[in-house]
């Protein structure tokens, strides 16, 4: 029999269901790795130390008779944005280092009740603001296939703890990429749902208007399975919406209709050459095996996606990291010295004289803010939140903000238009595959351009996913994206699960290095 | 020193704390006076993960307000956020109305009972729905700069009402003030106590100076801390003179100087400069994507217009015309509130004199209601027996002499009129017997008539005290018309 830990959810599922794994021994089997490669991997943050303890109870649940779901006792890694009332949620800030929130997120209140047991919170870029995991305060996580570059961002943790077998599936949370970027990485699949389809309540906001979570898993049916779980109304999040949620595993497996899938020529010319060969064949695979009809479509306005959303996100960042204030709650800078501080400049001016400046100077509460936030932010996060600021400042509100906003009303149309002609479109997630660590961090835009295929599904809120469709010659895992109209999960995750009927890239494994041969590079991080 | 005739420009801006369950965005109780951060949750503390979903009860009170101000509502409203640091408002943004807000373009008509100004109609450019923010106690006794933050306002639904600059006089803002806190009460929006901070004034003040060069505008002065009615007719009286004098010495006109804030000092009595919370005031404002559009269709209208039942303007008129009473009865009846209008209403279909039920209303009733702190409800008498009362006193069968002995009797032991007449033993004394009555004391006292005649009307009052001792149940006012009249019938 294969090792637990390269089983399915789905097969783990059954193999709960008829007795021949305990909970206990599937989750001491991901523990083990976690505990053996997570210091070279970096893929979590934070391990449940409750997690043998409630995989036990799930299995004396289950002895005594009780009613259980057969997914009851599998384990699952969470993005460390969603919040856990056992365990920290930092989004890999300083600001929230220690923080414990009082409630579960929707979408993990309704795991637990289904009996799912969390491993772990997973390593993110800070606040989910990159595309690398390298703003993360504790470090990046580190590309299983090749450790010296990056797992993509920003759900880079959850998509490492399912490439590497420390988790059978995970959840990650995708406002211009977040899942499917990682996803490609790392060679796994990554679902982001229709905006609406699933709950944001107790997701960190990042940018509201855009984030959503969703899936990370090997296979499509794993996917379906947890989309499952997680999606559906709820009477906490109003832009949460009231539909109801499809039998996601039962309709995949149904055979394919005959579909007509289109792709947009622009996205191929800029490729490199490897990774074009890989959509291309992925194209075929559609073509010939899953016996769709390929048209070309355009996206006019896709070339102003990546200008659109980094208005847009950042706009909506700046006012949602408001809160992180030092005041109430989180990561506050130490006030004698803010005191002290402040003391000292308003002798000095009143020495040289500048009793104007004096009168001038801050109030000691707005220099705590200052401070506050200054030490608590990364780099990534404050660029954001002063673009974002900037974005929605009187005179450049209209100019930027307003004028992105019409733009993604645009882009939103492009796709309307599209999805008349075809039912969903094939594509590129990105126009590489995994970059070096460090490569980009120097170079902010080029690391936003890396968002150039993902950010369009994230403006128009449809679903999207990347699903693993080869590997460059070095080994780097590729992703083909799949976009679809709204709501139109299901039939993304069939024509994904279809695709992996006739594809083994899911499978394959990478190499694992054992931890303590690296030192966890820990950035900044003061521990 | 020329004096110039000027004109006073005022626009208010209102507060109003809406009398919902819970609060707007969460499912805290909306309560004051509860001990600090004891009705608080996830959400209105602004905790990361937190969303807000809007409550139906505040929009719906909210609609109620806007259709009664005669406002235009919007078929799509949604909400913004207004972005500013401080550490009452845990979220770093208030979600508020910004460039849609559910209502505008409405009027309240004013008018005097007292007619110091014509009626008239003050502009409302908008209301609109927002959340408050938290308290911030500032503690700086003995040298500590201790501030203290209770958030149990935080995420309370407060409604903004804006006028427009159409108020011209100190008493003209009262009487808006007034009228809108009846009709807002009239609706149970809101309950509009300003001591406890569920309404809230300021204003925007400016002169407009008649010069023989024309007229000049002089800078707005936005006016806080007004924490009473009161307060506000004298701050805008005194920030009247003052801006005056200023114009005077300075010479500035709007525009020529940035817009100021005074606070009002209401020991000292004037208005003293105040430190702006935030020196810039761009607030970047944003539509908020937490939360989703509300529409309004034009049924949901019709219905709040429907459920808004007759408004105090209406009621006013109405009384006036149905019962006979002034304007200054109908005023005093209906600035009490429903239960009062609804008492009066049956007291005087009941005793058939709307003049003497109004009389008896807003003197007896209203003082006993004050004295006694009782709500109407509370009062023992009910309208059908003070109806009873006061149709005895109509018909003559009870004389106002003794009536309020027979009030306070009734009040005392809730008899019916009839009863409360017998057991004070009061009875009506026949034409005959005082008429023979005041015979035998015109007769007795020659010396009175003596006086009558030389012109000291006064002097009747000893007959009428006579006759009051001799049967107490005369009616005074009978024996003194009597007598002078057996004094003139005898002299000629």
């Amino acid at each position: 029999m294969a090792p637990i830990w390269k089983a399915s959810a789905w097969e783990l599922s059954q193999q709960l269901a008829q007795g021949t794994l305990s909970s206990e021994e599937i989750t001491r089997e991901f523990l083990q790795r976690i505990e053996q490669y997570n210091d070279s991997l970096g893929a979590f943050i934070h391990v449940n130390p409750q997690a043998l303890e409630q995989a036990r109870q799930v299995d004396q649940r289950r002895r005594r008779g009780e009613e259980l779901p057969p997914w009851a006792g599998v384990p699952i890694a969470l993005k460390d944005n969603l919040c856990t009332s056992d365990q920290p949620t930092t989004c890999a800030s300083r600001m929230l280092q220690d923080y414990i929130s009082p409630f579960d997120a929707t979408v993990v209140k309704r795991l637990r009740s289904q009996g799912l047991v969390v491993l772990g919170k997973t390593n993110l870029d800070e606040f989910a603001m990159g595309s690398s995991n390298e703003t993360s305060f504790f470090g990046p996580a580190r590309n299983p296939w090749a450790e010296d570059r990056s797992p993509g961002g920003s759900s880079g943790g959850s998509a490492v703890a399912v490439a590497s077998g420390l988790a059978p599936w995970s959840l990650g949370s995708d406002t211009g990429g977040s899942i499917r970027l990682p996803a490609a990485f790392c060679g796994v699949l990554g679902l982001k749902p229709t905006y609406g389809r699933v709950s944001r309540w107790g997701l960190v906001a990042f940018a509201s208007s855009l984030d959503q979570i969703g899936p990370l898993a090997r296979s499509a049916l794993d996917a379906a399975l947890l989309l499952e779980l997680i999606a559906g109304p709820d009477e906490r999040d109003s832009t949460c919406v009231n539909q109801p949620v499809p039998r996601y595993c039962q309709v995949i497996q149904q055979p394919l209709p005959k579909l007509r899938i289109g792709w947009v020529p622009e996205q191929l010319e800029a490729l490199e050459p490897e990774v074009q060969q890989a959509v291309q064949q992925a194209l075929k695979v559609l073509r010939q095996q899953l016996g769709a009809e390929l048209r070309e479509v355009r996206l006019p306005h896709a070339r102003f996606a990546v200008a659109t959303y980094y208005i847009i996100a950042p706009s909506e960042a700046s006012s949602n990291l408001a809160r992180y204030d030092g005041i109430h709650f989180g990561y506050r800078a130490n006030e004698q010295e803010v005191l002290a501080a402040l003391r000292q400049e308003a002798q000095r001016l009143a020495q040289a004289g500048d009793h104007q400046a004096v009168q001038e100077l801050d109030s000691p509460l707005v220099r705590l803010y200052r401070a506050t936030r200054s030490q608590g932010f990364g780099t990534e996060v404050k660029r954001r939140i002063m673009l974002g600021t900037y974005a929605l400042s009187a005179g450049y509100y209209d100019q930027y903000y307003l004028k992105a906003l019409k733009v993604r009303r645009l882009i939103r149309q492009d796709y309307l238009d599209a999805f008349e002609q075809v039912d969903l479109i094939a594509g590129p997630v990105a126009s590489s595959a995994a970059f070096a660590l460090g490569e980009k961090t120097q170079d902010p835009l080029s690391m936003y351009l890396v968002d150039l295929f993902t950010v369009g599904a994230n403006l128009a809120g449809i679903p999207a996913l990347s699903l693993p469709c080869g590997f460059t010659g070095e080994g780097l895992p590729l992703g083909l994206q799949l976009q679809g109209p709204l709501f139109s999960e299901a039939l993304l995750l069939q024509v994904a699960h279809h695709f992996q009927l006739h594809t083994d890239y899911h499978i394959r494994w990478p190499q694992l290095t054992e931890g303590n041969q690296r030192t966890h590079d820990r950035n900044g991080c003061q521990q | 020193m020329s004096e110039h005739r000027y004109e006073l420009v005022v626009g208010l801006e209102v507060h109003v704390q809406l009398l919902t369950q819970t609060k707007l965005f969460c499912g805290c109780r909306n309560q004051f006076g509860a001990p600090p951060n004891t009705l608080t949750c996830p959400v209105c503390l602004g905790l990361p993960g937190t969303l807000p979903v809007m409550n139906q009860q505040a929009f719906q009170l909210a609609l109620k307000a806007a259709v009664a101000l005669n406002c235009e509502i919007a078929p799509v409203t949604k909400w913004d956020r207004k972005n500013y640091f401080y550490p009452d408002l845990p979220k770093g943004y208030q979600i508020s109305q910004y460039d849609l807000p559910f209502s505008r373009n409405g009027y309240l008509e004013i008018s005097d009972p007292r007619g110091r100004f014509g009626p008239k109609r003050v502009g409302i450019i908008r209301v609109h729905l927002e959340e408050d923010a938290g308290k911030s106690l500032h503690d700086e006794t003995a040298g500590q700069a201790d501030s203290r933050i209770d958030l149990n306002r935080a995420g309370t639904p407060l409604l903004e009402i804006v006028t427009r600059p159409d108020i011209r006089s100190p008493e003209e803002a009262k009487a808006f003030l007034t009228e809108l806190k009846l009709l807002l009460t009239y609706l149970e929006v809101s309950d509009c106590n300003m001591q406890e901070g569920s309404l809230r004034v300021d204003a925007n003040v400016n002169l407009h100076i008649h010069t023989p060069e024309g007229t000049v505008a002089t800078p707005i002065v936005e006016v806080k801390n007004m924490n009473s009615f009161r307060a506000v007719e004298r701050a805008l009286a005194y920030e009247a003179q003052r801006q005056y004098h200023q114009w005077l010495s300075t010479g500035h006109r709007l525009g020529q100087v940035p817009k100021q804030t005074r606070g009002w000092d209401d020991q000292a009595q004037i208005t003293r400069p105040q430190r702006q919370k935030e020196e810039s005031s761009d607030y970047r404002y944003f539509p908020d994507p937490d939360l989703v559009p509300v529409t309004v269709s034009p049924e949901q209208i019709e219905q709040v217009r429907q459920s808004l039942g007759e408004l105090p303007a209406t009621i006013r008129e109405r009384i006036q015309k149905q019962y006979g009473i002034t304007p200054y009865d109908a005023d005093v009846i209906v600035s009490q509130g429903r239960a009062v209008v609804e008492y009066f209403e049956k007291v005087a279909q009941v005793s058939g004199n709307g003049k003497q039920a109004a009389n008896w209303v807003q003197r007896d009733v209203l003082r006993t209601l004050k004295e006694r702190q009782w709500t109407m409800e509370q009062f023992p008498l009910s309208a059908e027996q003070l109806g009873q009362f006061v149709a005895r006193i109509a018909q003559g069968r009870l004389a106002s002499s003794r009536a309020r002995e027979v009030f306070d009797h009734m009040l005392r032991t809730q008899q019916d009129v009839d009863t409360a007449i017998e057991a004070l033993g009061i009875q009506t004394v026949d034409e005959d017997t005082l008429q023979e009555l005041c015979r035998r004391l015109v007769e007795a006292n020659p010396k009175v008539v003596q006086q009558v005649r030389q012109g000291k009307t006064k002097a009747l009052g000893a007959l009428v005290g006579q006759a009051k001792r001799e049967n107490p149940n005369v009616d005074p006012r009978r024996v003194q018309e009597i007598c002078r009249q057996l004094i003139e019938q005898a002299e000629a």
